[in-house]
């Protein structure tokens, strides 16, 4: 008797603990409470949902969407890392934050081309040092307070000076994209943005240091939206979990690694937009499973089909797949200061030695193209005088022999253990090109570790020949060039150590030119240089594929890895 | 036994403590570092330094320990360096969710386990006795990922029965109280989320289950054989007591305490080892929650979420030792 009374006591502590741990704990408590999916709701402008909500008769199992419901489900891999977009540079964090938000200007929803949006207009002037915006009257924050220049420059100080009262330096936040695409922070040497003028509410003008060709890509970044000075204000750091923009969609509701809930904002400053009413990012950790939820009509888009699969989803009723424009590049990198590696030679002879075509058709069913630039096609600079390195083994011995490798030699291939958009199957891969190699009498031994050891460990130059790629985000040739090959980022994204001082210059005088052919042409010519010297094999330029249910409309993928929801509908 | 309770209680504080240290210094030595991989494959060099001043990674090994553990006995489980937030809120609800379908799976476990060894034992050699052994066996060696993708093709996509993945219809989400989704839609007086909840349990719980339920299947009959075969039993039987008396009454209750070990690891190790589960039916619990922090180098993370299983893990153990001398008077503390 003593002992079942001793039991019940801890089984009650257990119990009691669990509910003082769970009372407090979700600062989401208050406000998750939202309108369900429902096809009552629907209706509903707005208010009084809470109060549908508990009288809600859906019974709530069937999780396939009924006619009419405005509700989509995108189904993702991973969960965001953040819902402040400027000091995090993951793409699961900017496919929310580009809903909720909106920047000064955007991307065409096919290319990247720079759109109006929280600006309807611009000038630039004839120096190219001044450029004034013109803002859109009428827009509001999710908190009902004015979007107006203020705000404008509110953000920017926040991002560019560290001593600003919302950088939150101290709780860790860091604007590197801010860094990365602006030349620094204020007080920097080769920071561009001078100073920030506001004129009146509703035009602002930016006075730059020195030009900057990709400023007005930069400025339509999903990194440089407008958030809600009085968010700030309000939520301080926690401003990463309680998003305020003016975007189509306002933040309800974040569980960690599951969902993202977002309404509809009913006061969106585009008329009649945005067609949705209820928009949910659910996280699948695993493709198959996220694949069999579509089937089973739990979700309405799913994220990274593997390419595999693509050709089943086309012909299967009821589903229809979707591209991404190709935006990334493959490829296979030399540490060009570690010998054999450092001779031009073996490096073009390496690149004769492999087969795109047979790895494309085998990895990537058959949604990639090879690629002889770094550059993906589409983009300013792309050199298609190029003539690209074809596959021609017996070329390869030739070049070997004339560097003084006749007898070939061994060395280590490092393969990703992840997969990336630009690389599904880094392992088997890497086996098809070591069997390439093999080919041209060189012997390779594939290496593999774990993603975070990885990245570190070819920073330290350890590596003889290795996998990764890189993916665009704003359009801008020198994201690319700059970064993977210019001396000044060795060793910390340019991990082929590749060091030309041409290139150097070339990428130099680009990136203050404004006039796009002019800045084309810069391009072309490191392009041709970097092709001769080959300090990678550039492998793959890949699609990457989505799928959805034939219910969603007007979803169109864009190239920059995410999109706005802002046109999409669910038909029936 | 109150002494007992106490003593084991305070025997937490060193297992812990040490816990923490072994830990810290795994994490630390492993290479890889936070700051590049928060930042991703397309780091600059100057954003990644920035970023390590920031979070502290600069700072001696033993400074950083030292700094986790004031804040610590302050109760503070740290702030995630990955997203910022405060561990303490994130890692409640991914516990509450990993609680509850651990419950579920040993439930389920355990109630077709216990039953199919007891009949295996009792009509040992009968072919319900082989075909049950076979099925316990199968479930020991299945792997967990397989078995998951099979029962959402089948449950899900071709008879439509079950969902395929998560908690409970994000359409329709349940009001959060204490994160248990059984508890808070009875407390919110919801049937329909209930019986929603279940159905979301029900596949994630088998594929979690299944191995526990052959561990505890093959352990209640070998010790139910032993026990079938003693003197007691022989004198119940003669003393005419009814057959299911006889197996549950004096039989059972003789052979539950091996059982009740087995069943007291395998909840432990499931509240840390469901990784692969959770990964497939998109369970959001803490398994994943740190197997992700230890991939993005999330230290804290990674140290409270241990800190958090291993504590689950001691008092569980706790508590079946705590069985152990109600169901058996002649084990005292």
């Amino acid at each position: 008797m003593k002992k079942s009374l001793w039991l019940l006591l801890l089984a009650l502590t257990l119990i009691v603990v669990m509910a003082a741990c769970g009372g407090n704990n979700d600062p989401n408590d208050g406000e998750e409470n939202v309108d369900a999916a429902n096809n009552e709701d629907n209706m509903d402008e707005n208010n009084g949902n809470n109060e549908n909500d508990a009288n809600d008769e859906n019974d709530g199992n069937d999780d396939a969407a009924a006619a009419g419901d405005q509700t989509l489900i995108f189904a993702r891999g991973g969960d965001s890392q953040s819902l402040d977009f400027a000091s995090v540079t993951d793409g699961e964090s900017s496919r929310i934050t580009l809903q909720i938000y909106e920047s000064l200007l955007k991307f065409n929803e096919n290319s990247f081309e720079v759109e109006p949006s929280l600006a309807h207009d611009w000038d630039i002037s004839d120096d190219d040092l001044t450029f004034t915006f013109y803002l859109e009257e009428g827009v509001t924050f999710h908190d009902g307070t004015d979007f107006n220049a203020d705000a404008v420059k509110t953000n920017f100080d926040r991002w560019s000076d560290p001593d600003s009262e919302f950088a939150f330096a101290d709780d860790g936040y860091a604007y590197t994209t801010y860094g990365n695409q602006f030349g620094g922070f204020k007080g920097d040497d080769n920071h561009i943005i001078d100073e920030i003028n506001v004129i009146d509410d509703h035009e602002i003008e930016f006075v730059l240091n020195y030009p900057s060709g990709a400023f007005l890509q930069n400025i339509a970044m999903s990194y440089f939206a407008m958030t809600s000075p009085a968010a700030l204000e309000e939520y301080g750091s926690d401003i990463n979990e309680n998003p305020v923009g003016t975007g189509p969609f306002k933040f309800v509701s974040w569980n960690k690694d599951d969902r993202i809930v977002l309404d509809k904002n009913e006061d969106y400053w585009q008329p009649d937009l945005p067609k949705l009413d209820q928009v949910i990012f659910q996280v699948i950790p695993d493709n198959s499973a996220r694949l069999t939820a579509l089937r089973s009509g739990e979700i309405d888009i799913m994220d990274g089909l593997n390419p595999d699969d693509y050709e089943m989803i086309q012909e299967e009723p009821g589903l229809q797949p979707f591209e991404r424009e190709t935006n990334n590049i493959g490829y296979l990198g030399f540490n060009t200061d570690k010998a054999p590696f450092d001779d031009p030679l073996v490096r073009q002879a390496m690149n004769h030695a492999v087969d795109k075509e047979t790895l494309i058709s085998l990895l990537y069913a058959d949604l990639a193209v090879p690629a002889k630039n770094i550059l993906p096609p589409a983009y300013l600079g792309y050199n298609d005088d190029i003539e690209p390195y074809e596959y021609d083994p017996e070329r390869a011995q030739e070049l070997l022999e004339e560097a003084g490798y006749a007898d070939g030699f061994e060395f280590d291939l490092w393969a990703m253990p992840v997969a990336r958009p630009y690389m599904p199957d880094a392992e088997r891969a890497a086996e098809v090109l070591q069997a390439n190699f093999a080919d041209i009498g060189l012997e390779s031994n594939i290496v593999t570790m774990e993603w975070a050891t990885y990245l570190e460990e070819i920073e330290t130059g350890v590596q003889d020949v290795f996998m990764l790629g890189w993916s665009g985000t704003n359009g801008d040739p020198d994201y690319f060039l700059g970064n993977l090959l210019s001396t000044a980022t060795i060793p910390s994204s340019n991990q082929t150590f590749y060091s030309n001082t041409e290139v150097d210059d070339l990428l130099e005088q680009a990136r203050s030119v404004v006039d796009e052919d002019e800045r084309a042409a810069l391009y072309e010519e490191a392009l041709a240089i970097i092709h001769e010297d080959a300090p990678m094999i550039n492998l793959v330029h890949s699609t990457p594929v989505l799928a959805g249910s034939d219910r969603v409309q007007n979803y169109v993928p864009h190239l920059s890895t995410s999109e706005a929801l802002t046109h999409v509908e669910l038909s029936e | 036994m109150i002494a007992y309770t106490v003593r084991r209680l305070l025997m937490l504080i060193p297992v812990l403590l040490g816990m923490s240290i072994v830990t810290f210094s795994i994490i630390h030595l492993i290479p890889g570092n936070p700051a590049q991989v928060i930042l991703g494959d397309q780091a600059t060099a100057t954003a990644v330094a920035n970023l390590e001043e920031q979070l502290g990674l600069n700072e001696p090994f033993f400074v950083q320990y030292f700094h986790y553990m004031l804040d610590l006995l302050r109760g503070d489980l740290g702030t995630s360096l990955r997203t910022n937030s405060s561990i303490s809120s994130e890692i409640w609800p991914h516990l509450a969710a990993t609680m509850e379908l651990t419950i579920f799976a040993m439930v389920f476990a355990i109630i077709v386990g216990v039953n199919a060894g007891i009949i295996s034992a009792w009509k040992q050699n009968s072919w319900f006795d082989y075909f049950a052994m076979i099925i316990a066996l199968i479930g020991v060696s299945m792997p967990i990922f397989w078995l998951g993708l099979m029962q959402q093709w089948i449950f899900a996509q071709e008879l439509g029965w079950l969902p395929a993945f998560g908690r409970g219809n994000p359409r329709d989400p349940i009001e959060s109280i204490t994160n248990f989704n059984i508890l808070d839609s009875i407390i919110n007086g919801r049937t329909d989320q209930l019986w929603t909840s279940f159905k979301h349990l029900v596949l994630p719980g088998i594929a979690l289950g299944t191995i526990p339920m052959a561990i505890i299947a093959r352990m209640t009959r070998s010790s139910m054989l032993e026990v079938l075969r003693s003197d007691y039993i022989r004198t119940v039987e003669a003393k005419g007591s009814r057959p299911i008396s006889v197996i549950y009454r004096h039989g059972f209750k003789n052979a539950v305490i091996p059982v009740l070990t087995v069943v007291g690891l395998q909840t432990g190790t499931l509240l840390g080892g469901a990784i692969l589960t959770e990964t497939i039916f998109s369970w959001p619990g803490i398994g994943r929650y740190v197997f992700e922090a230890i991939g993005n180098r999330d230290y804290p993370v990674i140290q409270s979420g241990i800190l958090v299983i291993a504590f689950m893990f001691v008092i569980i153990n706790l508590v079946v030792d705590l069985l152990y001398s109600y169901i058996d008077p002649r084990i005292k503390y």
